[in-house]
């Protein structure tokens, strides 16, 4: 019974909150036309980026700026090749993803002349809502949260209405979905899925602050651990809805959150880890297979 | 009523419009090569105002280029465009645009998930002012805008619908509004009637009259002779980048704009009609194919015989793509048999049918019928490399293929069918249309099977070409083969098919003799008409196999929708 008190909700929150942020930055590059994998390797640096911030700022909102506007930079790579030169997304993205990974492992020893992980006596890690602790039922699962979290939901339902809304929200699904009929129609399809594709790099930052700031105060290396891959498959799932994105995310966030409650009660802790992963793969498969059955009712 | 605060700006600053029958648009001595072909030379063009201009050519004739100039998307090598008087120069469609022509392009631009109204709208939203200023779009103003543009032209069609989910002929109004909605007083369309239903041309030519009326220039390119006399005022044709002919339309006759296209009358094919049919070659038997959410072909029967050419006629989505393909045996059937020279290959493979005795020129040349990124050698080859000469089915050199033999069948095709081409190593997605076709026609009767499916062998393809073939598939036919041809010409199928079954909503809803087929019966039967009852035929077109075209008479008050030739009842369906 316990595993479904408010606690088990925080945790769900927490641990969806990186995902959410990763999603919304491939859902709205998908929208734009834009395949983009590289959420993983923009999270790593982030995190990196984050932490590295609020280091030398002494401040976490510091760490967080620092990640979204360094993440958005690193994301200029995958923007500008993508859109611009029309590379391949996908080439673009492995070797960003890839990048990431070595990059920081790189950088920390350089800079911080360590290895593993980096958590300095003093790190500042982003506050927590704690003035919510007495008001009821949200304060048990808020109080413990950074603003980021409720954020992430607020910023989704915002870029959503946006999307099917406004002007711009028209242009841009225009562009993903045809992007011949909307640069016939004088809207610059390039600018479009560059600009789409650096502001998702701004929010896989936000995602990776999130994770080093926010869930823990620390950077390791790899501490993304397959979110940005998660992320992915949530943005395949809900195709094309961002709106549903919540949905995905809460539930690769309550299989993580239930594999922490189920080593607690003595589960083997490299069976649990694996839950997020294997419910992506099962989910996946099962959205591959109703895809098909649709797209042979198409065509012939 | 257009959201962009510059427009009234732009309205104010415009020039009076000139006047009826002044030039709307002149181009003079247009010229535009690519590398050493030469797509236009020396082209001059006057488009008066209010009035519909065809722009006739076979494909390769220049006058793609020439529209492509016009719009913005080519620059041209010389020669000058005038727009109302001014002379332009644009570097892109926008400039366009804004200079007052709208194109609607053959293969649309829209966007399937959205709604009309925002198809319409997109990228000239009108907004809305709101707690973001004026980031939101205007909804209600852009349902409006539709609403009045489409009742102004005799555009019938709802705002709220998403694109996907209509007819061509509902897609092509949509393309239309947007030009309107942009204001577009010059309107391009770049062969309009290829996805139409002969009702949905009609409507099409009403609409074209109604804004001609209204003071629209339009711009009518295509290849049909009588869309040009039904429904055009001036005619200039062009042959190979050059103008052949200059006409107003009521002085114009179908033998002239022929010769203006080809430069030579062409010799029309005429069905010699039918000897005794032999043998069934194909027998079909209450076949239903489904897609999983409903049924695409019910309960078809049909059989082919050694001698005759049984045409399938229809509009495009009607089962007929779907009938194909569960006779060559890509689609599984959910009910009934097919049979090929009479042994039953219902569940059997593509390659089993074809070993019995079974050709294929497919619908989609591109995708299915060639290799675009092979030879033309090589795609000669397909399906030939298997036996000799080009391979071998015993012995050492069974798997392997003799190139050497490879190209001397090339290129003995491209002499014997007169292919259009810089060799037998020539990339066939590189050839025109006409010319990539005959390989693959050649390729397929090269099998001389019993039983050959056509499937639309003549789409795309400029007039010569079509002769051609038409003269082949006759031949073949003539040897002894049955061919079951499939098409959306009537035309075609009354030049070659000795029965003609007519197919809609997945079912044979008609079947003539070819004596008892007529453009008019074949026609309604393609609407859907329950009776085919050839005085309430819908279809506008004069039937081109017809040698007494007659021209519109230019005298007829305009200023009512139907044409003469596009009686009342067409719009219905």
């Amino acid at each position: 019974m316990h595993v479904f008190e408010l606690g088990f909700v925080a945790a769900v929150l927490l641990a969806a909150t990186p995902i959410l942020y990763a999603a919304l930055a491939g859902a709205i590059s998908a929208q734009v036309g834009v395949f983009n994998i590289a959420l993983e390797g923009q999270m790593l640096w982030g995190a990196f980026a984050a932490v590295a911030g609020s280091y030398y700022t002494g401040s976490a909102w510091g760490g967080v700026l620092t990640a979204l506007v360094s993440t958005a930079l690193f994301s200029v790579v995958l923007a500008v090749g993508a859109a611009r030169w029309h590379a391949d997304p996908i080439i673009i993205a492995i070797g960003t993803n890839l990048l990431a990974i070595g990059l920081t492992g790189f950088l920390l020893r350089v800079l911080f002349d360590t290895s593993g992980s980096f958590s300095p006596r003093g790190l500042e890690g982003l506050p927590k809502m704690a003035f919510l602790a007495d008001v009821p039922v949200i304060g048990p699962i808020f109080a413990g949260q950074t603003a980021l979290v409720p954020l992430a939901f607020v910023l989704i339902v915002a870029v959503g209405l946006w999307l099917k809304r406004s002007a711009g929200g028209l242009r841009l699904r225009g562009v993903g979905e045809h992007p011949d009929a909307a640069a016939a129609l004088g809207v610059s399809v390039a600018s479009y899925q560059t600009w789409v594709t650096i502001a998702g790099g701004a929010l896989c930052g936000i995602a990776g602050a999130q994770l080093a700031l926010g869930n823990v105060t620390v950077f390791t290396e790899n501490m993304t651990a397959g979110r940005g891959w998660i992320a992915v498959a949530a943005v395949m799932l809900v195709a094309g809805r961002p709106l549903w994105l919540p949905v995905a995310c809460l539930g690769f966030g309550a299989a993580e959150a239930l594999g922490f409650r189920l080593q607690g009660i003595g589960a083997p802790q490299q069976l649990t880890d694996a839950a997020p992963y294997a419910i992506t793969l099962l989910v996946l498969v099962a959205t591959r297979i109703r895809f098909a059955k649709r797209a042979s009712l198409t065509t012939t | 009523m257009v959201s962009r605060a510059s427009d009234d700006a732009a309205d104010a600053a415009r020039p009076p419009a000139p006047a009826e029958g002044e030039a709307a648009v002149e181009l003079i001595g247009i010229g535009k090569r690519f590398g050493s072909v030469v797509a236009n030379d020396g082209v001059d063009l006057v488009l008066r105002r209010g009035t519909v201009h065809a722009v006739m050519g076979e494909n390769g004739a220049g006058k793609s280029t020439l529209m492509s100039m016009l719009f913005g998307l080519l620059e041209p090598d010389s020669g000058e465009i005038r727009v109302e008087g001014r002379p332009v120069r644009f570097a892109g469609p926008l400039d366009a645009i804004a200079a007052g022509l709208g194109m609607v392009h053959q293969h649309f631009r829209l966007f399937d998930t959205m709604s009309v109204a925002d198809n319409v709208v997109y990228g000239a939203e009108p907004r809305r002012r709101g707690l973001f200023g004026k980031a939101f779009v205007d909804r209600r103003a852009a349902d409006a805008r539709v609403r009045e543009l489409a009742a102004r032209y005799g555009l019938d069609t709802d705002p709220a619908a998403v694109v996907g989910s209509l007819s061509a002929g509902a897609r092509q109004r949509v393309e239309i509004l947007k030009a309107l909605h942009r204001d577009a007083r010059i309107l391009i369309l770049d062969e309009p009637t290829a996805v139409l239903t002969p009702s949905e041309v009609d409507s099409l030519f009403a609409v074209i009259r109604r804004a001609a009326d209204a003071g629209t220039t339009v711009v009518l390119v295509t290849h049909k002779i009588h869309e040009v006399l039904a429904v055009s005022d001036e005619v200039t044709v062009l042959r190979d980048g050059r103008v052949t002919g200059r006409f107003a339309t009521r002085d114009a006759s179908a033998a002239e704009l022929v010769r203006a296209m080809t430069g030579r009358a062409i010799a029309e094919v005429k069905n010699p009609g039918t000897g005794t049919p032999g043998e069934t070659v194909l027998e079909v038997e209450g076949l239903s194919v489904s897609d999983g959410r409903r049924t695409v072909v019910s309960d078809v029967s049909l059989s082919v015989r050694r001698g005759e050419i049984v045409g399938i006629a229809g509009v495009s989505g009607n089962g007929q793509h779907e009938l194909v393909a569960a006779v060559l045996g890509t689609l599984g059937v959910a009910a009934g048999r097919v049979r090929l020279a009479g042994a039953d290959v219902t569940g059997a493979s593509v390659r089993d049918r074809r070993a019995r005795g079974l050709a294929v020129i497919p619908e989609d040349r591109r995708g299915e019928g060639s290799a675009v990124t092979m030879t033309v050698a090589e795609n000669a080859a397909l399906g030939h490399h298997r036996s000799a000469p080009i391979g071998a089915s015993t012995g050492i050199r069974r798997g392997w293929m003799s190139l050497k033999a490879e190209r001397s069948q090339a290129r003995e095709l491209i002499a014997d069918y007169d292919v259009r081409t810089s060799g037998e190593q020539q990339l066939i997605g590189s050839l025109s249309g006409g010319n990539a076709q005959k390989v693959v026609v050649a390729r397929e009767l090269a099998h001389q099977a019993p039983l050959l499916i056509a499937e639309q062998p003549t789409q795309g393809v400029d007039v010569g070409a079509i002769g051609a073939i038409h003269g082949r598939l006759l031949d073949y036919r003539a040897a002894g083969n049955g061919i079951l041809l499939v098409s959306h010409e009537i035309s075609e199928l009354l030049a070659l098919a000795d029965r003609v079954l007519v197919m809609y909503g997945g079912a044979i809803v008609a079947s003539f003799t070819a004596a008892e087929a007529t453009t008019e019966r074949i026609g309604a039967a393609m609407a859907g008409a329950a009776a085919a009852d050839p005085t309430e035929a819908s279809d506008a077109a004069p039937d081109p196999a017809a040698p007494d075209l007659t021209a519109p008479d230019p005298t007829a008050p305009r200023s009512t929708a139907p044409h003469p030739t596009a009686p009342h009842d067409g719009d219905r369906a």
